[in-house]
């Protein structure tokens, strides 16, 4: 009895991070089903919704219902920025071009943030704007941060199948990542869908970066290295390119590591994770949900 | 005309030598601490201190000192590279600090190998001056080490808070935190306590979910957690969220203004430190009152350390023959009966002081004094 309340108890604590990678987790799929890229600055963009939400609550003291919608709004304008500053200009060159741009793209947001003035690279701890409250239901206890955060992530993911499946846009972004060449001969705007799935991933990076701040309440300009990329091995492993498949493999990898740190020690933990990826890419480089589709 | 030249130029030099004899002989003295980064307000407080202890050596003193400043952001790379800086370009003669075990431990390398002698601060993990059983001669500093710091808390837990059962949790990759955590658990084992739970966590964690509830589980009366303020807020926050309320344990990296803002979640906690702001003695009043009367704020462990380790410094300038490193280190080297901000300090043969402890508590206006412990 006792063992198994424990075991509830991990698992709604690698929910709580497992929610967060697979919100991230789909910035990158999305990202790669249209443009064919691992856009490496999408955890900094993560980061920048954490320090966005950080200002709008510490120094302007706006409620909360006006922090997710200006923070998704100032991460989409970043990541549009982005898109149409470093990759738009790079369309026609090599993929790896546009691989080590995305590098670059995330080293400078990181190293240009931390200087004195702008983000800074200290430590910041991050206001929360309530109390934190124990609710304890006999056999497991959770908090109200954490359902804020299934909440939340539950409502992003409902509006996202939404617009994805439900949509005259989404069915275009559903058209260029089948095939971007045959979209385009239908009169589909290629370049205006990869701004809009740029605009969306970025959005849900924000909505995560907010919710990360509210359970780990502490911020720092290299914030995003570490989630962008377990949130990027969660993307492979569900599959990169498909949009459950980044929702599944954010909640398994979030209950794995924290189920090696209850078990094992968390020493093992990122370890364990990246063993993960490494047996998703040797023995199944599609991932969970991915179909072998030979190319030409 | 060139003899008139040859006569101008001698008058010239006999003009000026009056001046360069008169002048105090100038010395560089580098300083090493976290300017930025994870514990910044350690290098804030003691950078503060290490110039007060300058401003006051200005009037006294037998040479002019020229600081060199350089930030290590708590990295030991970047501590090493600043020390290398420091030694071969800047060519300091001796170095002050760094703050904290982890850089200091491969600074001290560095400054062994080019002779330069170091005093740091705070840096309390046994490598810094004596590693493998191989003492580095030219490494001193004016704190305690940590299987004291440690040893303290275990005894303090067992005798004071009643503590039968114990939870450790300590940064693996971080020698301080791992270094007070072994010392804790032998003592605290050794005077038949239990530790029921011994778990280790990464520098950029931010996640302790999962250790709480494990920790939770084992329902221990006492929490040992030494590592630097900023995480402790945040392991000591979801502690206490997680609904366990026995009192937490730390170290002298709880010492900064910023645990405070933790609020509730913190009060009521107790750590080991180098000395205590209520403290009465009439030498590190003085250098309270000249710290406050300059920067307006109280000073931390850090400050007060870093103003012993500067002036430990500058007294063995003085009192060596010549301003070499050499005869600076046998100086040092027989340090005894200093008086201190941080108590009286002596070098025993490995470098490190000899000095007594505090335990405080945090209460809501700052750190309560509950106990000295002497050696």
């Amino acid at each position: 009895m006792e063992l198994l309340s424990y075991i509830l108890e991990q698992a709604i604590n690698g929910l709580q991070i497992g929610a967060v990678y697979a919100l991230i987790a789909l910035g990158y799929t999305m990202v790669y089903g249209v443009l064919r890229l691992i856009n490496f600055a999408h955890g900094d963009i993560f980061m920048f919704g954490s320090f966005t939400a950080y200002f709008l609550i510490s120094k302007w003291h706006l409620p909360i219902y006006l922090v997710f919608p200006i923070t998704v709004f100032a991460t989409a304008l970043l990541g549009y920025a982005v898109e149409k500053i470093a990759y738009k200009p790079l369309r026609s060159a090599p993929r790896i071009s546009l691989l080590i741009t995305a590098v670059g793209v995330s080293l400078f947001l990181e190293y240009f943030l931390s200087l004195k003035g702008l983000f800074g690279p200290d430590y910041i701890a991050f206001p929360r704007p309530f109390d934190v409250r124990v609710f304890d239901l006999k056999l497991f206890s959770v908090t109200n941060i954490q359902l804020i955060i299934f909440s939340v992530t539950a409502v992003s993911l409902l509006l996202l199948y939404l617009l994805v499946y439900k949509t005259r846009q989404g069915r275009a972004m559903r058209a260029v990542s089948h095939d971007p060449e045959v979209a385009a001969l239908m009169g589909i705007n290629i370049d205006g869908i990869i701004s809009f799935t740029f605009i969306v991933g970025t959005g849900l990076a924000g909505i995560g970066g907010i919710l990360y701040a509210f359970a780990y309440p502490q911020i720092n300009v290299f914030m995003g290295i570490m989630p962008g990329i377990k949130s990027f091995i969660a993307a492979v492993l569900g599959g990169i390119g498909l949009i459950h498949g980044a929702v599944v493999g954010g909640i398994i990898i979030g209950v794995l590591e924290v189920f090696v740190s209850a078990f094992l020690s968390s020493t093992f933990r990122d370890g364990v994770i990246f063993i993960v990826l490494l047996l998703v890419l040797l023995l199944r480089p599609n991932g969970l949900f991915g179909r072998r589709i030979e190319k030409l | 005309m060139k003899r008139f030249m040859a006569v101008a130029l001698v008058l010239l030099i006999a003009a000026t030598m009056p001046f360069t004899v008169c002048a105090k002989e100038t010395i560089k003295l580098g300083f090493i601490t976290p300017l930025t980064g994870d514990v910044k307000t350690y290098g804030e407080s003691s950078k503060n201190a290490f110039l007060l202890a300058l401003e006051q050596y200005g009037k006294t003193g037998r040479y002019a000192i020229n600081p060199v400043i350089a930030d290590d952001r708590n990295d030991p790379t970047e501590g090493a590279n600043a020390a290398l800086k420091l030694i071969t370009q800047d060519k300091v003669l001796a170095l002050v600090g760094p703050l904290t075990s982890k850089v200091s431990i491969p600074v001290s390398e560095i400054c062994e190998k080019y002779r330069i002698p170091m005093v740091t601060g705070a840096a309390t993990n046994p490598k810094v001056t004596v590693y493998d059983g191989r003492r580095k001669g030219y490494i001193f500093r004016a704190c305690f080490i940590d299987p004291f710091q440690g040893g303290i808390a275990a005894n303090f837990a067992l005798s004071n808070l009643k503590a039968k059962t114990a939870a450790v949790l300590f940064d693996v990759g971080n020698d301080y935190s791992k270094g007070l955590a072994e010392v804790f658990r032998a003592t605290f084992v050794k005077g038949k306590g239990n530790v029921v739970a011994y778990e280790s966590y990464q520098k950029d964690d931010v996640d302790f979910s999962a250790l709480v509830s494990k920790v939770g589980l084992k329902k221990p009366d006492v929490l040992y957690i030494p590592d630097y303020y900023n995480k402790v807020v945040l392991i000591a926050r979801q502690v206490r969220e997680r609904g366990i309320k026995s009192p937490m344990l730390g170290g002298d990296g709880w010492d900064s203004p910023e645990l405070l803002k933790a609020g509730n979640t913190i009060m009521g906690n107790y750590f080991t430190n180098h000395y205590s702001v209520q403290s009465k003695d009439p030498t590190t009043r003085q250098f309270i009152a000249r710290y406050k009367a300059k920067y307006g704020v109280l000073p931390d462990a850090l400050a007060a350390l870093t103003y012993d380790a500067t002036r430990i410094m500058l007294q063995a300038l003085d009192t060596a023959k010549r301003p070499s490193g050499d005869e600076m280190k046998v100086v040092l080297s027989g340090l005894r009966n200093f008086k201190g901000a941080t108590g009286t300090i002596r070098f025993d043969k490995n470098g490190d002081a000899v000095k007594s402890a505090v335990v405080l508590k945090v209460e809501k206006d700052g750190f309560g004094y509950v106990t000295t412990v002497n050696p």
